[in-house]
C-alpha cells in the first residue's frame, strides 16, 4: 500500500522550509548568539578607528551600518548551507524531491527574516552609540527591506554555488561581495538621505535596490535546482 | 573519447582554429603589435595638453575594449551552453579561457589607466564611474575564475555550475555600472575630469587608436585558441586516465572470480 | 514482472575513480535483494545511484521507469534511502524531523504516530536528534525512511549499529515490503541475518554486479 501524494505548491514548500530552517535558528541560537554579537562589536569597533568625534561617526553611519550587515550575511549563508552538512542533511533533502526553486525561497526567507532582526539591533546600535538622526522612517524601513532581500537572494544563491565545494569559507566572500556591491552602494545612499539627508531623494536608490531584489530572486527560483543538484 | 577523435599521438583532434589560420593569425598579430608600437610612439603626434603621458590610451583603451569584449564572450558561451540544444563541451571551455582573458585585459585597462592618471590627474586612482565599475568587473570575473579551479563531482555538473555562475555575474555588470554611475554624479560633482583633458581624437592618433584595438583583437583570438587547446589537452589527460582506472578496476574484480 | 530498477553498464564516478565500472542490474517489482560484496566494492555507490543521487557518467540507468541520466528529480519522490547518516537535523526532535520529510515528500496526511510506533520510537519522540542514543538513531532514519511510503526502499548497511529492537523491527519492515507493493534492495555484511530476509542475492566487486545467486525459495 502506497499512500496517496497530494501537489504541493510552491509556497507550501518553500514555507516548509524556512520554517525548518528558523525552528532549527531558534533552538541553536547561532544568529542570535553568534552572528548578532559580531555585527554589533565591528559597530564598536568602527567607532575605534574613526574618532569617535560624533561628527565623523554620524556622517559614515549609512556605510558602516551596511558593511556590517555585509559581513553578517556572509556569516549568515555559511551557517545556512552548514546546516544542510550535519548527517547528510543535504541527501535527505534532495532526496525529498523538493523543488529547487521552493528551497530557494525557503532559505532565502529564513535568511532575510535574521538579517532584519540583525538590522533592527544595529540600527538602534548606530542610532544610539553614532548619534544618528531619522529623517525619513519610511524610507529607511522600504530600503532595509529592499536590500535585505536582494542580500538573502544572493547570499543563498552564492550559498548554494559554494556548498560542498573546498575551500568554500574563502570562496563565497570573493563570489559575493563584488556582486553586491550595488546593494552596499544603493542602500548606504538611501540611508544617507532618509537619516540626515533628504528623503525624497532616496528613491532612485530604492528602484535599483528593487531592480537587484527582483533579478536574483528571480534567477535564484530558475537556478537553484540546477545548482543544488550539483552541489557535491 | 573515440578512437577516431584522437590523432597519432593519442591526442585529442578538437580544435578551436583551424592551425593554418591559427599561423595566419599568429602572425598578422605580431606585425600589428610592432606597428602599434612604432605608431603609438612616434608616428602619432604628442597631444598638446596632455604631453607624452596621452600615449597610454594607445593601449588602455584597447585592453578596456578586449575586457567586455571577452566577458561578452563568457556569458554567451555559457548560455549556449546551459541551452539543451547547443549544450556542448566546446561552450565550457571557451568561457572559461574567454574570462581568464578578460580578467588579465581587464587587470592590464586598469593598471595602465592608473600609470596614466598619475602625470594628467595627478592621482594613481580616482573615484571616477567607470574605473570603479571596471575594479568591480574585475574582482566579479576574479571570482568566476577562482570557482572554474575547483572541480566538481561531476564534469557536466562543473560546467553547469560554471555556466550559471558565469551569467548570474555578468547580470551584475549593468546594474553595477548604473548604480556606480549614479553615485557619481548624483552625490559629487567630477573634480579630476576636466573637459578640456579630454583629448579630441582625429587623424593618426585615431588611427594608431585602431590599430591598437585590431592588434589586441587579434592577440585576444590567438592566445583565446591557445587556452582552449590547453583545456583540450587538460580534458583528454582525463579521460585517458579515467579509462586506465576502469579497466584496472574490472581487473580487480575478475581477479576474485577467478 | 515489471522492472524496478534496471541498468545496463553502468559507469558511476567518485570524482575520478569509477566506483561503478560497468555495472548491470535488473530488480523487479515485490523483489528484496539482499547486495553483498567486499568493501569498496561499489554497494554503496550502487544504492545512491539507485536513489537518484547520483549521475550515471556512462551506460543505461532506469529505475521506477525514470532515465536517470535525464531525470533523477522525478524518480526520488517513489525511492527511499536508509544510508549510513540519519539525514535528520541535529536541533529538530525525532518527531519534527519525521514530520519534515514527510510534509517536504509531499505526504501531508502521513500518519507520523503510527511510524513512530512501528520503529518503537514513541517514548522517544520528543526528543533532539543530538540526544538520541546511536540505536535510536539508526531506528529514526528508517522511520524517515517509511513515512514516505516508497515504493523502493533502499537499505545501506542497516543492520550496522542497530539494537536488538531496532532487528525486530527491521525483519518485519522487510518483510511485509512485498505484501505493500514494495521493493527493497538491501546491502549488509551481516548475512546471516539478511540472507533469510531476501529473495535473492547479488554480490558486487570491483564495482561490477558479478554474480547473481539464484532466487532463494521463499
Amino acid at each position: 500500500m502506497t499512500g496517496e501524494r497530494t501537489e504541493v505548491s510552491i509556497w507550501r514548500e518553500a514555507a516548509l522550509v524556512a520554517g525548518k530552517d528558523l525552528r532549527i535558528e531558534a533552538r541553536a541560537r547561532v544568529a542570535l548568539g553568534q552572528i548578532l554579537p559580531f555585527g554589533l562589536i565591528v559597530i564598536l569597533l568602527f567607532a575605534f578607528a574613526l574618532d569617535p568625534d560624533r561628527g565623523v561617526l554620524t556622517r559614515v553611519a549609512p556605510g558602516l551600518f551596511w558593511i556590517a550587515v555585509l559581513l553578517a550575511t556572509l556569516l549568515a549563508v555559511g551557517r545556512a548551507f552548514a546546516i544542510e552538512t550535519h548527517h547528510g542533511a543535504r541527501d535527505g533533502l534532495r532526496m525529498t524531491g523538493l523543488d529547487g526553486g521552493a528551497i530557494f525561497l525557503g532559505k532565502a526567507t529564513a535568511i532575510a527574516v535574521q538579517l532584519a532582526a540583525l538590522e533592527v539591533v544595529l540600527g538602534v546600535g548606530v542610532i544610539v552609540l553614532y548619534g544618528v538622526d531619522v529623517n525619513g522612517i519610511g524610507v529607511v524601513v522600504l530600503t532595509a527591506v529592499a536590500a535585505t532581500v536582494g542580500l538573502a537572494a544572493t547570499g543563498t544563491l552564492y550559498g548554494v554555488l559554494a556548498a560542498g565545494l573546498r575551500l568554500r569559507e574563502t570562496l563565497l566572500p570573493l563570489l559575493l561581495l563584488p556582486v553586491i556591491a550595488p546593494v552596499m552602494l544603493g542602500a548606504t545612499r538611501a540611508f544617507e538621505d532618509g537619516l540626515g539627508g533628504v528623503p525624497g531623494d532616496a528613491w532612485p536608490w530604492l528602484g535599483i535596490l528593487t531592480v537587484f531584489a527582483v533579478i536574483y530572486t528571480t534567477i535564484g527560483v530558475m537556478a537553484f535546482g540546477a545548482l543544488w543538484e550539483e552541489a557535491a | 573519447m573515440s578512437e577516431a577523435e584522437r590523432d597519432d599521438a593519442g591526442l585529442p583532434r578538437d580544435e578551436l582554429l583551424a592551425p593554418m589560420l591559427r599561423r595566419v593569425i599568429g602572425v598578422v598579430t605580431i606585425v600589428s603589435l610592432v606597428a602599434l608600437v612604432l605608431f603609438g610612439l612616434w608616428g602619432a603626434p604628442t597631444d598638446e595638453v596632455q604631453g607624452d603621458a596621452q600615449r597610454v590610451m594607445y593601449l588602455h583603451v584597447p585592453s578596456a575594449w578586449l575586457a567586455y569584449l571577452a566577458f561578452f564572450v563568457t556569458a554567451a558561451a555559457s548560455a549556449l551552453f546551459l541551452w539543451r540544444r547547443t549544450r556542448a563541451e566546446v561552450w565550457d571551455r571557451l568561457a572559461g579561457a574567454s574570462a581568464e582573458l578578460g580578467v588579465m585585459f581587464t587587470g592590464l585597462a586598469l593598471v595602465l589607466g592608473s600609470i596614466w592618471g598619475r602625470p594628467v590627474w595627478g592621482v594613481w586612482w580616482a573615484w571616477d564611474a567607470r574605473l570603479v565599475s571596471t575594479a568591480l568587473l574585475f574582482f566579479l570575473f576574479l571570482g568566476y575564475c577562482a570557482l572554474r579551479r575547483i572541480p566538481a563531482a561531476d564534469p557536466v555538473g562543473g560546467a553547469k555550475r560554471n555556466a550559471i555562475a558565469a551569467l548570474i555575474a555578468f547580470v551584475d555588470v549593468p546594474i553595477v555600472h548604473f548604480s556606480v554611475e549614479w553615485w557619481r554624479t548624483l552625490h559629487q560633482q567630477a573634480t579630476v575630469f576636466n573637459p578640456q583633458l579630454n583629448p579630441q581624437i582625429h587623424g593618426v592618433m585615431g588611427l594608431t587608436l585602431w590599430l591598437g584595438t585590431i592588434a589586441f583583437t587579434l592577440l585576444y583570438v590567438y592566445l583565446l585558441d591557445r587556452r582552449y587547446r590547453l583545456a583540450v589537452l587538460e580534458d583528454g589527460r582525463a579521460d585517458r586516465e579515467l579509462e586506465r582506472a576502469i579497466a584496472e578496476r574490472i581487473s580487480t574484480s575478475r581477479g576474485v572470480v577467478a | 514482472m515489471s522492472l524496478v530498477v534496471r541498468l545496463r553498464s553502468v559507469v558511476c564516478l567518485l570524482g575520478r575513480f569509477p566506483a561503478l565500472a560497468g555495472a548491470d542490474l535488473d530488480v523487479g517489482a515485490g523483489e528484496i535483494v539482499l547486495v553483498t560484496g567486499p568493501n569498496g566494492a561499489g554497494k554503496t555507490t550502487l544504492l545512491r545511484l539507485l536513489a537518484g543521487l547520483l549521475a550515471p557518467h556512462s551506460g543505461t540507468a532506469e529505475v521506477m521507469g525514470c532515465d536517470l541520466a535525464v531525470d533523477r528529480v522525478a524518480a526520488r519522490r517513489a525511492i527511499a534511502l536508509v544510508g549510513h547518516e540519519t539525514y535528520c537535523y541535529d536541533d529538530l526532535t525525532a518527531r519534527e524531523n519525521v514530520k519534515f520529510f514527510a510534509r517536504a515528500a509531499g505526504r501531508r496526511d502521513a500518519d507520523i504516530d503510527a511510524v513512530m510506533d512501528t520503529v518503537a520510537l514513541s517514548e522517544s519522540a520528543h526528543l533532539v536528534h543530538r540526544g538520541l542514543s546511536a540505536g535510536q538513531r539508526r531506528r529514526l532514519a528508517l522511520a524517515v525512511a517509511l513515512v514516505r511510503e516508497p515504493q523502493l526502499l533502499l537499505l545501506d548497511e542497516p543492520h550496522a549499529g542497530l539494537d536488538a529492537m531496532g532487528r525486530e523491527v527491521l525483519a518485519g519492515v522487510v518483510r511485509r515490503a512485498p505484501s505493500e507493493g514494495r521493493t527493497v534492495v538491501m546491502v549488509s555484511h551481516e548475512v546471516d541475518i539478511a540472507r533469510p530476509l531476501a529473495t535473492r542475492e547479488v554480490r558486487v566487486d570491483g564495482g561490477l554486479i558479478e554474480t547473481v545467486v539464484p532466487r532463494v525459495a521463499s
